[in-house]
């Protein structure tokens, strides 16, 4: 073969992946929050592009360890040749590793049956995985880490309150957006939900929930209960392309749902998003545009004043949109903004939960519970739930959607008036 | 989404050019796709090292008049020039880098392969003499960590035995490091920077003084301080004599330092700092940049009164090479490309290699051009730039800090 026709053949065989592009500078392992605290874990290059060199000619290469990978995206987002590295490693972690997801992996991805089961027998629930003998016995036989605080579940879900309260006004919106509201919310926290409700209400828009909505399956690929993952992402984009069709933006209030249903859908599950990703947005994100695009403006009390330390998310970081969050909580005149050095809390959805995880976990987020605890903050900004649950046991300090921030800042009355919306 | 001023990159450059930017009160914003290339660096920063196939010690800055009219250098013009880099070595130290050197005299650094080069500023604590002369009659203890494979003591040995040094090596095992020996691939510089830290640096201390008597001063791999000079500052006060750290294979201890300390300043200024995020295109009216779109924004556009495009050259993708062209992926910015594939390159590898001077054309402001028209509000930096050979010259961070200095200056006017 000639030269040129070679190099063809080279710039035209470049796998969805990228991994071919990788020249093995090591940046990603510097920037990879497990590398630094777990010895036993390969490391990103280790264990994405340069493991799957050898994993593409013999199976037989594939190293159990990528289990320690969190799924951060950190690896990513400092690749300075676009590889991607965490989705090379989730990959063949669904597609090489041996036996079957145990029951406590089942059980902790199956947040929908979990919570509905939970939901309806809350106060029992909440009081039992409070309960010291309980989180013992989850420790020796499920393996779940008697250390971690459990979410407290609702014992009404968003679902059900927004049918019931909220549903109906939302026809007398000319605007409308539908709402991912993702696990999270419908099960343990729909006051988050709520407060969506009265923001986007105020700057004229109405709320919709999807036809079905599914979880976003990011615990189901974290804990590689694929088909299931697969079954509910196929069920979810769906339910969004009908709202799509409708005109409407998607929004989500969590930033790992969010990123799960825009990227995890089509480069780990092989799902085509094509047409539905760009609408698919964090809360935050379209709030941003609508104020900075004049399509909406907002009031603020004049009684607010917070100290506000803001932490990004691993997903909000790959995402890209740190700045919308940022921006609308810088907006209200009451706030001292502190932006936190981006560093991961460590808790990485189920993974903080497991037993042999747990030290990891605890020793990723060390320094930023100190950078917290040193900030002298009222609480801690953060778009993601479970570094809510994270931050929250290990500073002791309370952690706010900025959506929620949002809600409880806005002049309701003053912002309704702004976007002509009737009182 | 407006800004004053985007910065597109966010290596040396970008970062040094958007902290400026954001100190004279304008709303700046630093869009970097993927880390830069200072995680190769040295611990050091080269002006002009070589001129007409000659080493450059003395009076560097007068070689300036010497070079292509094209040549960045001569565009800036030595007056400003030295101006500029002036600010250099205080603005690295107020990110908190202390380095030292002067314009009026290169130094010397040691290399990983035992060569001295000459250079203008280097990190204190690295390896640096006045002169080669200097090392003749010296003792020098080379000290490596057991089990470490990106450094080559005898390279160094070699090197300085040559110059009149007299060289023990010696390999130092310490417990902590023992984690690090569990996956043979992470024995690695950044890895050891982390374990290499609070007590386990008395540990280290007592080590290199245990292998180090009778030397004049201790030659050591970087693998301290990846985030601080903190590591480094405890060391130096429990040794019984100087250390000098040598550059390893990457990624740099010191890069990263430099780096994360300058996007740490930049945040601390309140400028916005967007990681892994890459610029795909821009809208040129009548000569003005007026937005860019980035992959992580799609339909959103980023809108600014002024942009500064600092992505490098072939290695940071500010330049793409397919087979039959030579692009400037972001804006399509005009090049100076000439010839065919077979024509961008010497046979000889060792010969200046035509590509290394490919670039983008800019006007005496650094504005570049596209389609022949000057886009008046874009200032290019860097490796980007067109007309110079970094690695021949040794000029390449002298060029990056004296263009993103001028880009500064020009968008906070």
């Amino acid at each position: 073969m000639n030269p040129v026709n070679a190099m063809n053949l080279q710039q035209q065989n470049i796998s969805h992946n990228n991994f071919e592009s990788c020249i093995k500078c090591t940046i990603c392992t510097v920037y990879c929050p497990v590398t630094a605290v777990n010895p036993d874990y390969p490391g990103p290059k280790q264990a994405g592009p340069d493991g799957e060199r050898y994993r593409l000619k013999r199976p037989y290469f594939y190293d159990e360890a990528l289990k320690y990978c969190l799924n951060c995206k950190r690896c990513e987002v400092a690749c300075p040749n676009n590889v991607k590295i965490g989705d090379i490693i989730q990959s063949a972690r669904i597609k090489y590793a041996k036996g079957k997801p145990s029951l406590r992996d089942s059980l902790l991805s199956n947040t929908d049956f979990m919570g509905k089961m939970a939901t309806t027998m809350a106060p029992v629930v909440n009081f039992s995985l409070g309960m010291k003998p309980v989180k013992l016995i989850m420790d020796k036989v499920l393996k779940i880490d008697r250390h971690r605080t459990f979410p407290h579940y609702a014992s009404q879900r968003f679902e059900t309150w927004f049918r019931k309260e909220a549903a109906g006004e939302q026809g007398n919106f000319k605007k409308h957006v539908s709402y991912f509201h993702g696990c999270y919310v419908n099960y343990n926290f729909p006051e988050l939900g709520k407060d969506l409700v009265k923001v986007l209400n105020a700057l004229g828009y109405g709320v919709r929930l999807l036809d079905e909505e599914r979880c976003c399956g990011v615990a189901k690929i974290a804990n590689r209960c694929v088909n299931e993952a697969t079954r509910d992402a196929e069920i979810n984009i769906r339910a969004i392309r009908k709202a799509v069709e409708r005109g409407e933006d998607v929004l989500a209030t969590s930033s790992t749902c969010c990123f799960t249903i825009r990227d995890e859908y089509p480069h780990v599950l092989n799902l085509d998003n094509k047409d539905i990703r760009s609408h698919v947005l964090l809360a935050t994100r379209f709030i941003f545009s609508l104020l900075d695009e004049g399509k909406a403006k907002i009031a603020f009390r004049k009684d607010y004043k917070k100290r506000i330390a803001y932490h990004v998310p691993c997903h909000m970081e790959k995402l890209g949109w740190t700045i919308c969050s940022a921006s609308l909580m810088k907006m209200i005149p009451g706030v001292e903004f502190i932006n936190l050095i981006s560093h991961c809390c460590g808790i990485a959805g189920t993974y903080g939960f497991k037993k042999e995880y747990y030290d990891y976990s605890q020793e990723i987020g060390a320094p930023l519970f100190e950078d917290i605890l040193k900030s002298g903050c009222d609480f801690v900004a953060c778009d993601c739930e479970t570094c809510k649950w994270q931050i929250e046991m290990s500073t002791g300090i309370d952690v706010l959607n900025p959506i929620s921030i949002l809600a409880e800042a806005i002049d309701v009355e003053e912002t309704r008036r702004l976007n002509g919306v009737a009182q | 989404m407006k800004f004053d001023n985007i910065i597109i990159g966010g290596g040396l450059s970008g970062l040094v050019a958007g902290i400026i930017s954001q100190k004279a009160g304008k709303k700046t914003a630093i869009i970097s796709a993927g880390q830069s290339a200072l995680h190769f660096w040295s611990g050091s920063f080269e002006f002009l090292c070589e001129h007409g196939g000659r080493q450059v010690v003395e009076s560097p800055l007068d070689k300036i008049g010497d070079l292509v009219e094209s040549h960045p250098y001569r565009k800036i013009g030595r007056e400003r020039l030295e101006d500029s880099l002036e600010r250099v070595a205080p603005l690295l130290r107020e990110a908190g880098i202390k380095a030292s050197g002067s314009l009026s005299r290169n130094h010397f650094r040691l290399t990983p392969l035992g060569y001295l080069k000459p250079a203008w500023l280097t990190l204190d604590d690295y390896f640096t003499v006045d002169s080669p002369a200097d090392i003749n009659g010296k003792k020098y203890a080379i000290v490596n960590i057991k089990g470490y494979l990106d450094f080559y003591p005898r390279f160094l040995s070699h090197g300085l035995s040559k110059l009149g040094a007299e060289c023990t090596t010696a390999d130092i095992d310490l417990p902590v490091l023992d984690v690090l020996r569990k996956s043979t691939t992470e024995m690695r510089a950044t890895n050891m920077s982390r374990v290499l830290d609070g007590e386990a640096i008395d540990m280290l201390a007592r080590e290199i003084n245990r292998v180090s008597e009778g030397a004049d001063a201790v030659v050591m791999p970087a693998v301290l301080g990846i985030f601080s000079d903190a590591p480094v500052c405890r060391l130096r006060e429990s040794l019984d004599r100087p250390i000098h750290f040598v550059a390893t294979t990457p990624a740099s201890v010191p890069g990263v330092r430099c780096q994360l300390s300058l996007r740490d300043l930049f945040i601390r200024l309140g400028g916005a700092y967007m990681p892994g995020d890459t610029v795909r295109k821009g809208k040129i009216v009548d000569g003005r940049l007026l937005r860019v779109y980035t992959d992580n924004f799609g339909d959103l556009p980023l809108e600014a009164e002024n942009f500064v495009i600092s992505t490098g050259s072939f290695f940071g993708h500010g330049l793409i090479a397919t087979i039959d062209r030579i692009h400037e992926p972001v804006l399509g910015l005009d090049l100076n490309v000439e010839g065919g594939r077979t024509e961008w390159y010497d046979e000889n590898f060792y010969a200046s290699q035509p590509y290394m001077g490919f670039g983008v054309i800019t006007d005496d402001c650094f504005r570049p051009s596209k389609e022949g028209k000057t886009v008046g509000n874009l200032y290019a930096t860097g490796a980007l730039l067109a007309g110079f050979n970094a690695l021949k010259e040794g000029s390449g961070a002298g060029i990056t800090l004296a263009t993103a200095l001028n880009a500064a200056d020009m968008v906070t006017k």
